[in-house]
């Protein structure tokens, strides 16, 4: 009884919905952005909306740590709306595995989008790629510019020119060098690893080669930046061993530290918080006159589910997302998220202008870890918590941590083998 | 000659309590011992026996990370028996003082650590060790002793000890109220007795009361060590999934939640997961039978 009851009720909402689909397109979009939400029903939807009439777009996210759980049961039971937000990587590409998400290489705006920008959503061999890229963060470091007047320095463009500066901030003693602790791990991975690691390896050249099993990460490019980031200890504050991420973000906030290894999300929160001028500059170069590469790390892309009754109108809203007026509209709104598109986009904020800035003198990268070489055990994105922190707090060497992430990437990766 | 009847009402009565039992807690158990058993190649899931452990115990990889986890859960749990069972055993001894006053108080401001949750213990804590924010370093510094601070939870040889002790502060009430409540009840004409045999203060305390409160004492020792043993949160909440620094802090739970559900972009394995919490079984179904047949049953009682 209570089974026949739920299926006509089921029935019933599927009838209810068809009918609405007959006249105009409803499209439905999944999401865990629930921060987002005033910003898609402000702007964005209303923004679409206007240029296409008849199709009317709903925005319909759920709690981050529940998205990926509820999305892909939603996905089974064929109830999940016609757009769907992507996760970078793996758990997206085990969507389009499954076929729940169409490809969309047939999309002409997809030409928007650099190599780099799609890498997060494309099958491994590069052949399907399967979400419109949305959103990236940059890493750099962002520094208290009322402090680097005061003390009458320069913005760092090299490696050198850093350790001098940070020399400097440590000798007058007012401002703890540079605010970053090692007790949650990730932050000297993320920020510490990854953000001045692309210069050592330049960027994609290195972090495709590292997949192909051209290189090893006991090659000098993958052990160097080791080497540097063991020179970052004696500059953090005392007692980082214990400091916390959010610690971090307080004390620069508070103007007690000069410079914050950072990355662009950090934008709005600072923002909000500090009282002084806020500056950035990119990851220093090892030598002057060096190729630049940055992080770039993809983070948000929006695909379309492949059992969607409004194919073209789903298609319609996913060209739209690739064009710089959806890029405008996102990037100012929501600053330190940036835009993937190619086109040109001036963003209000001034920092957030400063990490888009790069993009035009530095060449671009995601974070060596994510694509492809996280997928097995020992997991190498966590091995690479483990190795930073080591590294900062000396206790082992650059070429113990290379050897040791080797062995574990060897174990189960078959191009290092 | 009636015929006795089958008791219908005992099934009835036992079989809401059952029921619940076996959903909760029975099904769950084996359904997890058996998943053990099973791995997943290519979306499909396989039988593949014991071979899970084999990984566990000798793969160079697995077994690294197991035997350093059941080694800090060891220590852990050592320092919980030399630090909170004695501590709560002195301040039962110390409230069962007749002249005591404020006994309540005392009784109630030890105890209600034990009813927070890890949550806030851990973070609370936290806060005071922190080196940038806390109050350790300015109290240490208030009586000239800054130079005996350190940075505890950030250092590989510090950070799993003193974890415990932030534990053992959370949980020393509840010695302390086992202990307390089989103290009081040991009739005071024994005590009266051995009185007139001269034995008084603190040797009454030896040779009369501890003998009687062993068995309390056992019952603690067998509950700290499941409770060690399953511990996860307070770790959890104060370093992480990754429990660090350098898996200093890894404990079983820990290790068993990250490999089960996964973490930031290593994927849950419910397979390897279950094996371990199949290990964490076993051990501590070792360690509750060794009790139970081992010191238990040695035990004396006395009745009164």
């Amino acid at each position: 009884m209570i089974k026949k009851t739920f299926a006509l009720a089921l029935v019933g909402t599927a009838l209810g919905a068809t009918a609405a689909y007959g006249q105009d397109a409803t499209l439905t979009i999944e999401s865990w952005r629930n921060d987002d939400l005033s910003l898609w029903q402000e702007q964005i939807i209303p923004a679409f909306e206007a240029e296409h009439p008849g199709i009317s777009v709903v925005f319909a996210p759920t709690a981050p740590t529940e998205y990926n759980a509820a999305l892909n049961s939603k996905l089974e039971a064929g109830s999940a709306g016609d757009l769907i937000t992507c996760r970078p990587f793996d758990a997206s590409l085990a969507l389009y595995d499954a076929g729940h998400l169409a490809g969309l290489d047939d999309i002409e705006a997809m030409s928007n989008f650099s190599d780099v920008a799609k890498s997060a959503w494309q099958t491994d061999d590069g052949s399907v790629t399967f979400c419109v890229p949305m959103a990236s963060v940059i890493h750099g470091f962002i520094y208290n510019a009322d402090a680097f007047a005061e003390l009458g320095l320069e913005v760092p463009t090299t490696e050198d020119e850093f350790f001098a500066v940070l020399d400097a901030i440590k000798e007058d003693g007012s401002y703890i060098p540079m605010a970053m602790g090692t007790n949650d791990q990730w932050e000297a991975a993320t920020m510490g690893y990854n953000n001045i690691g692309p210069n050592y390896w330049n960027g994609e050249e290195g972090r495709l080669a590292l997949i192909a099993g051209e290189q090893s990460l006991t090659d000098e490019a993958w052990v160097a930046p080791y080497a540097t980031l063991a020179r970052w200890g004696e500059y953090l504050g005392d007692g980082f061993e214990a400091q916390t991420y959010p610690d971090s973000q307080n004390i620069f906030t508070l103007g007690r530290a000069a410079i914050y290894p950072a990355g662009s999300w950090e934008i709005a929160g600072f923002n909000s918080l500090a009282d002084f001028e806020m500056g950035a500059f990119k990851p220093p170069v090892r030598s002057a006159g060096d190729t630049c590469y940055i992080s770039d790390h993809t983070d948000i892309g929006i695909g379309m589910n492949a059992a969607t009754d409004n194919p073209e109108a789903a298609r319609t809203f996913l060209a739209w997302v690739a064009s710089p007026e959806f890029a405008s509209i996102f990037g100012n709104a929501l600053p330190g998220f940036f835009p993937l598109s190619d086109a040109p986009v001036t963003l209000e904020d001034p920092l957030a202008q400063e990490f888009i800035g790069w993009r035009a003198e530095c060449e671009s990268t995601i974070r060596s870890t994510y694509q492809i070489l996280s997928r097995g055990t020992p997991n190498l994105e966590n091995e690479t918590w483990g190795a930073s922190v080591a590294a900062i707090r000396g206790t082992a060497t650059p070429e113990e941590l290379g050897a040791q992430l080797q062995e574990g990437l060897e174990s189960w990766y078959e191009p290092q083998q | 000659m009636t015929k006795r009847r089958f008791p219908w009402h005992i099934v009835v009565f036992m079989a809401p309590a059952f029921l619940v039992y076996t959903a909760v807690m029975i099904f769950p158990l084996f359904n997890t011992l058996r998943l053990a058993l099973f791995t997943e190649i290519e979306q499909t899931r396989v039988f593949v026996g014991l071979q899970n452990f084999q990984t566990l115990f000798f793969d160079p990889i697995w077994s690294e990370q197991f035997w350093n986890a059941l080694a800090n859960n060891f220590w852990f749990f050592i320092i919980h028996m030399l630090v909170q069972n004695p501590i709560g055993i002195a301040l039962a001894a110390m409230l069962s003082h007749p002249r005591l006053r404020f006994a309540a108080l005392y009784r109630s401001a030890i105890f209600i650590p034990t009813i927070l949750s890890f949550v806030i213990v851990g973070f609370a804590w936290k806060l005071i060790l922190s080196p940038i924010w806390g109050i350790a370093p300015s109290m240490l510094d208030a009586i000239g002793l800054k130079s005996l601070f350190a940075p505890w939870l950030g250092r590989e040889g510090s950070a799993l000890t003193t974890l415990s002790l932030i534990s053992v502060w959370q949980f020393v009430g509840i010695p302390m109220m086992l202990i307390y409540a089989s103290l009081i009840s040991i009739p005071e004409e024994i005590l009266e007795a051995s009185e007139v045999d001269g034995i008084t203060g603190m040797s009454a305390f030896w040779k009369i009361k501890l003998p009687l409160i062993l068995p309390s004492i056992g019952i603690i020792s067998i509950l700290t060590f499941v409770g060690n043993f399953n511990a996860f949160d307070l770790i959890y909440v104060a370093q992480g999934a990754l429990a660090g620094p350098d898996f200093s802090t890894d404990i079983l739970g820990t290790f068993m939640y990250r490999t089960f559900f996964g973490f930031q972009l290593q994927l849950g394995d419910p397979h390897m997961g279950s094996a371990i919490a199949g290990a964490m079984f076993a051990i501590i179904l070792v360690g509750v039978c060794i009790y139970l047949f081992g010191i238990q049953t040695r035990l004396r009682r006395y009745q009164f």
